[in-house]
C-alpha cells in the first residue's frame, strides 16, 4: 500500500477547497461553478481509484448535467444570482462546530479502526489486504454485471429515474388557473 | 244455613271489596249493592236465628285450624249460640236500616261510595266480631271495627273538629284495648287456648288461680270500657258525634259501643268465676251510667245528649251483667245476664231510632243546637212522632220495649241497695233529659225562626227506616215479657235458665220514677212553669260541672296529656338539643371534614393533576421552540446527534474518569448555541431588509 | 486508503456544513451532491482497496449516481415550485411548520 501520489493531493485539495467554496460563497452561481470544479476533481479521484466507467459517469451526470440543471435553476428561480447577499442563516456557529466535530469523530473513527482491527497472522489492518483483483476491463466488466447479476436493481433504477422524471414534469408545471 | 253462617261477614266484606275496587264511581250502584248485600246478610241471620231457636240455643261451633302448633291452635271460626244469633239480627237490622236511611241522608255527599264502603267494612268487622269463636279472632275484629269507626268519624275529615274527634276516639278505645290484649295474653298463658267454650270450661273448673282469673277478666273488661265508652275511657264517644249522624246511630248506639256489652256478655263464664272483677264491672258500669245521664241533663247539642244517654245505657247494661256475676258467683240467682243482654238488644233499636230521628231533625234544620229548634213536630211528623216512642221507650214506658228490659235491670239491681236507688236515678235523669229533648224539639215555638221555615220533613228512604224502627222499639221488648214461659230470658241465658216473673211493685216503681221525669221535663220545658234557668242559677255549679261534663276533657287534659305533653316536650328539647345536636354535630364534623378534603383535593390532588399539566404545558412552551419548522435545524440535531454519540461512545470506551465530560460539553455548547441562533432568528428579517436597501 | 477515507470524510463534513447553514434551497442541493460524492468516493475506495471482486463498490457508485440524478431532478422541481408559491427560495420561507 503505497503512500498516495502528488496527483492525489492535488486532487484533493482542489475537492475540499472548491467544496468549501460551494458552501460558503455569497454568490449562489459561483457556488455552482465550484461545485463543477469539484465534481472535476472527485472525477479525477475516480480515475485514482481505478474507476473510469464512474469518472466518465461523473463527468457526464453531475458535471453535464446536475450542474448544469442547478445553474438553469438559479437563472429561474433567482434574481438574487448576482447579488451578494449571505447565504448562510444564523446557524453558521453551531453548524461549523457540528461539522467539523463530524469530521474529526469521522476520521477519529478511520484510523482508530485502521489500528483496532489487526489481523494477528499479517499484523495489519486486515482491510489493507485485497480480496479478489480489479478486472482490467473496468468498463466491460461492468457493463457485463449490470445485465447480469444487477439486471433487477438496473431496472429498477430505470422506473425510479421515470418516476423521478414524472415528478419533476408533475411538480414543476405550471397550474392551470 | 247455620253451616253458612261464616258468610254472614263475609257478605259485607264482598260489598266493601266491589265498591272500593270496581263500584266506586256509580254512586247509587254502590249503594244499592251494598243494601243488598246487608239485606242479604239480614235475611241469613233471621233464618240462623230462627235455627238456633228450633235447636232450643244448643251451640254451633266451626273452625279451622290456621296455625296449628303442637301447644298452641289459632282458629278461625263461628260459634252460633242464641246470644250471637240475637246479636246478628240486632247488627243486621240497624244496618240495613242505616244504610237505607244513608242513601237520602248523604246525598250529595262527594265521598257518597266510600262511605258506603265503609260502612259495609264496618259491618263485616261487627258481624266478624260477633261470630267469633275464639278470643283472638274477635281481637282481630275488635280492632278492625276500632279502624273502621275511626274512618267513618273522621268520615269528614276537612272538619278539624272531626278530624280531631276520630283520632281522640281512636286512641282513647287503644288505652281499652291495651288492656284487652294483656287479658288475652293472659289467657293464652294460663289457659293455653282462645277458643271461647275450652276458656270457660277451664275456667269453670277451678284449675286456674283465682288471682289469675281476675286479672284476665278486669283486663278483658278493660277492652270492653274503652270500646263501650265506659267510665273512665267515656271521653271519646260525645266527641265521636262529628261523623255522620248515621255513623252515630250505627256504630255509637246498636253497634260498636254495644261490643263491649257483648264481649262481657260472652266472656260472663269468665266473669262469674270471679266475684272481685263482677263488682268492678257493675261498678263502673254505674259510675258510668250515673256520670253520662247527669251531664246529658244540661248539654244543648242533640246528639251529644243522645250520646251520654248512649253511654249511660251502656253502663246500665254492664252493672246488670257485673252485678249478675257477682250474684252468680255468690250462688244467687240474678235477672242481670238477662237484663243486660235483653237492653243491648231493645236499646240498639230505639237507640238507633233516636240517632237516626235526629239526623233527620239536623238533615232539616242543619243545626245541632236545640236551643235553635222548637216546634219541629208540626213540620215533621213523622220523625217527631217516631222519636217521641224512642223516647218513651228509653224512658221506661209501659208497654214500650225499654219499659221490659230496664224493668230487669232494676230488678237486678234491687239486691243490692245503692245499685238499686242508683239505677232508678239514673232512670228518673233519663226520662227526665229525653223529654227535655222531645219538648225542645217539636214542642214550642220556634226559637229560630229562619231555620224553622226551612225545616222539611226527610224523604222516604229516611223515614221509612225511621216507622220500621219505631215498630221494632215498641215490638221488640215483647218476646221478654215475663208472662211469656218460653220467652228471651229462657232463650238467652247463661248457666241455666231465668224465669222472670212478674213483679208489679217494682214495675210500679220504675214507671213512677219515668214519667216522673216525664213530667218534670214537660213543666220546665213545656209549661215553663219552672224555669229552667232559674234551676241553673241555683244550683249554679252543679250545672256548670254537669255542663262542662264533669271536667273530664280538662281533667284528662291536666293529669294525662299535658304530663305526656311535657314530657314529650322535655324529649322534643332532648331530640333538638342533644340527639339533632348530635346528629347536626355529625354532619358539622363530616362537613368540615369535606372542606379539608376539597382543600386537599383542589389544592393537592388537582394541584397534582394540573400540575403535570402545567409542567407539560410549561415544557411544551420551551420544547416548541425546538419545532421550528426549519429543517435546516432538525438536520442539525440530526448531525448533533451522531457526534454526541460518537463522542459519547469514544470518551467511555478510550478514555478515562467517570464523568463524561466531553458528552455534557457538547450538549451544552450545542444548545447554548441553538439558542443563540434561535435567538437569532429575528435578524434575518432586518437584514434582508438592510441589504434590500443597500 | 485511509487517504481517500479522510478526503471523503472531509468532503461529507464540508457538505453537511452546507447543509447546515446554507439559506438558499439550491446552496443546499449543491451541498447534498457534495455529500454524495463523498460517500462515492468511499464506495469506489473501498472497491479498489478491499474487495474488488466483483466492482460491487463500484456498482453501488453507479447506482448512487443515479439516484443522486434523480433526487436532483425532483429537488430542482421542488425548488421551482417554491419559487412559485413563495417568490423567493430561501429555507425562512419554508418554516411554515413551526410553532
Amino acid at each position: 500500500m503505497a503512500e498516495p501520489g502528488i496527483v492525489f493531493w492535488i486532487l484533493a485539495v482542489v475537492t475540499v477547497a472548491s467544496a468549501v467554496m460551494v458552501v460558503t460563497l455569497k454568490n449562489i452561481f459561483h457556488c455552482a461553478l465550484a461545485l463543477i470544479l469539484c465534481l472535476f476533481s472527485v472525477a479525477g479521484i475516480y480515475i485514482l481509484l481505478n474507476a473510469e466507467f464512474l469518472a466518465a459517469a461523473q463527468v457526464l451526470i453531475y458535471v453535464g448535467a446536475v450542474a448544469i440543471l442547478m445553474i438553469f435553476a438559479i437563472m429561474l428561480t433567482s434574481n438574487l444570482a448576482s447579488k451578494a447577499i449571505r447565504q448562510s442563516n444564523e446557524q453558521v456557529m453551531v453548524g461549523t462546530v457540528v461539522s467539523v466535530l463530524f469530521c474529526g469523530g469521522m476520521l477519529a473513527l478511520i484510523y482508530l479502526t485502521d489500528k483496532a482491527i489487526v489481523s494477528e497472522e499479517t499484523g495489519v489492518a486486515f482491510w489493507r489486504q485485497v480480496r479478489g483483483t480489479l478486472p482490467a476491463d473496468n468498463v466491460a466488466s461492468l457493463g457485463g454485471y449490470l445485465m447480469t447479476k444487477f439486471m433487477l436493481p438496473f431496472e429498477v433504477v430505470s422506473v425510479l429515474l421515470l418516476a423521478a422524471m414524472i415528478g419533476a414534469i408533475v411538480l414543476a408545471r405550471k397550474e392551470k388557473a | 244455613m247455620t253451616e253458612f253462617s261464616f258468610l254472614i261477614p263475609l257478605l259485607p266484606l264482598f260489598s266493601f271489596v266491589m265498591i272500593i275496587f270496581f263500584l266506586r264511581w256509580k254512586e247509587m250502584l254502590s249503594a244499592v249493592f251494598s243494601i243488598v248485600m246487608i239485606l242479604a246478610a239480614w235475611v241469613m241471620s233471621i233464618i240462623v236465628l230462627i235455627e238456633t231457636i228450633a235447636r232450643h240455643g244448643d251451640n254451633y261451633e266451626a273452625f279451622y285450624k290456621f296455625v296449628d302448633l303442637p301447644n298452641f291452635v289459632l282458629e278461625i271460626g263461628v260459634l252460633i249460640d242464641p246470644l250471637t244469633a240475637i246479636m246478628l239480627v240486632v247488627v243486621t237490622t240497624v244496618g240495613a236500616c242505616v244504610e237505607i236511611y244513608s242513601v237520602g241522608y248523604m246525598h250529595n255527599d262527594p265521598r257518597f261510595s266510600r262511605f258506603f264502603a265503609y260502612l259495609s267494612l264496618f259491618l263485616f268487622s261487627m258481624l266478624g266480631l260477633v261470630v267469633a269463636n275464639n278470643f283472638f279472632m274477635i281481637f282481630i275484629f275488635w280492632e278492625l271495627v276500632g279502624l273502621t269507626s275511626y274512618l267513618l268519624i273522621g268520615f269528614w275529615f276537612e272538619k278539624k273538629s272531626a278530624a280531631d274527634a276520630c283520632k281522640k276516639a281512636f286512641i282513647t278505645t287503644r288505652m281499652g284495648d291495651l288492656g284487652f290484649l294483656v287479658g288475652l295474653f293472659i289467657i293464652g298463658i294460663y289457659f293455653g287456648t282462645f277458643n271461647y267454650l275450652r276458656v270457660f270450661d277451664i275456667a269453670g273448673s277451678g284449675m286456674i288461680p283465682a288471682g289469675i282469673l281476675t286479672a284476665a277478666a278486669i283486663f278483658v273488661f278493660c277492652g270492653a270500657v274503652g270500646k263501650s265508652a265506659q267510665w273512665p275511657l267515656h271521653v271519646w264517644l260525645p266527641d265521636a258525634m262529628e261523623g255522620p249522624t248515621p255513623v252515630s246511630a250505627l256504630i255509637h248506639a246498636a253497634t260498636m259501643v254495644a261490643a263491649g256489652v257483648y264481649l262481657v256478655a260472652r266472656s260472663m263464664p269468665l266473669f262469674v268465676t270471679s266475684g272481685d272483677a263482677s263488682m268492678v264491672v257493675a261498678i263502673i258500669g254505674l259510675i258510668t251510667s250515673f256520670i253520662a245521664a247527669s251531664i246529658g241533663l244540661v248539654q244543648n247539642d242533640i246528639k251529644r245528649v243522645l250520646a251520654y244517654s248512649t253511654v249511660s245505657q251502656l253502663g246500665y247494661m254492664i252493672m246488670a251483667l257485673g252485678l249478675y256475676g257477682y250474684d252468680h258467683f255468690h250462688g244467687q240467682h240474678s235477672p242481670g245476664f238477662y237484663a243486660g243482654t235483653f237492653h243491648l238488644y231493645t236499646h240498639a233499636f230505639f237507640k238507633g231510632l233516636l240517632f237516626l230521628g235526629a239526623g233527620s231533625v239536623i238533615h232539616a234544620v242543619h243545626t245541632n243546637d236545640i236551643q235553635e229548634m222548637g216546634g219541629l213536630g208540626r213540620k215533621m211528623k213523622k220523625t217527631a212522632l217516631t222519636f217521641m216512642i224512642a223516647s218513651l221507650s228509653i224512658a221506661g214506658i209501659f208497654p214500650l220495649s225499654g219499659f221490659w228490659s230496664k224493668d230487669e235491670i232494676v230488678a237486678a239491681a234491687s239486691h243490692h241497695p245503692v245499685f238499686f236507688i242508683g239505677t232508678l236515678t239514673i232512670a228518673f235523669m233519663t226520662a227526665f233529659y229525653m223529654w227535655r229533648l222531645c219538648f225542645l224539639t217539636f214542642f214550642g215555638e220556634p226559637r229560630d225562626q229562619h231555620r224553622y221555615d226551612h225545616a222539611h220533613e226527610s224523604p222516604n228512604n229516611m223515614t221509612y227506616p225511621l216507622i220500621f224502627l219505631a215498630v221494632l222499639s215498641v215490638c221488640a221488648g215483647w218476646v221478654g215479657v215475663p208472662y211469656l214461659s218460653h220467652g228471651f230470658a229462657s232463650f238467652v241465658f247463661h248457666d241455666e235458665a231465668y224465669h222472670p216473673h212478674p213483679n208489679y211493685l217494682l214495675w210500679a216503681v220504675s214507671t213512677i220514677v219515668g214519667g216522673g221525669g216525664i213530667i218534670l221535663a214537660y213543666l220546665m220545658y213545656y209549661k215553663k212553669s219552672i224555669s229552667a234557668d232559674a234551676m241553673a242559677n241555683r244550683f249554679k255549679r252543679i250545672y256548670k260541672l254537669l255542663y262542662n261534663k264533669w271536667y273530664f276533657d280538662e281533667i284528662y287534659q291536666k293529669i294525662l296529656i299535658d304530663p305526656v305533653m311535657s314530657i314529650a316536650s322535655f324529649m322534643w328539647k332532648f331530640d333538638a338539643n342533644v340527639i339533632d345536636g348530635a346528629v347536626n354535630g355529625t354532619g358539622w364534623l363530616t362537613i368540615k371534614w369535606s372542606d379539608i378534603k376539597e382543600w386537599f383535593d383542589t389544592w393537592i390532588v388537582d394541584g397534582a393533576v394540573n400540575g403535570t399539566g402545567w409542567i407539560v404545558r410549561q415544557g411544551a412552551n420551551i420544547l416548541r421552540f425546538l419545532q421550528t419548522g426549519s429543517m435546516q435545524f432538525y438536520a442539525l440535531f440530526i448531525a448533533a446527534l451522531v457526534v454526541l454519540f460518537g463522542i459519547y461512545r469514544f470518551e467511555t470506551s478510550m478514555m478515562e474518569g467517570d464523568e463524561p465530560i466531553f458528552t455534557i460539553g457538547f450538549i451544552i455548547a450545542v444548545v447554548l448555541l441553538a439558542v443563540a441562533a434561535k435567538l437569532l432568528q429575528g435578524r434575518p428579517q432586518t437584514d434582508r431588509q438592510a441589504e434590500s436597501e443597500e | 486508503m485511509l487517504f481517500y477515507l479522510s478526503l471523503a470524510a472531509v468532503l461529507f463534513a464540508v457538505g453537511l456544513f452546507g447543509v447546515l447553514t446554507r439559506r438558499n434551497t439550491i446552496g443546499i442541493l449543491m451541498s447534498l451532491e457534495l455529500m454524495f460524492n463523498a460517500a462515492n468516493i468511499n464506495f469506489v475506495a473501498f472497491n479498489k482497496y478491499v474487495w474488488a471482486d466483483g466492482l460491487i463498490g463500484q456498482m453501488f457508485a453507479v447506482f448512487i449516481v443515479v439516484v443522486a440524478a434523480a433526487e436532483a431532478v425532483v429537488g430542482l422541481a421542488i425548488v421551482l415550485l417554491l419559487y412559485r408559491n413563495w417568490q423567493g427560495i430561501d429555507t425562512d420561507h419554508v418554516s411554515v411548520m413551526k410553532w
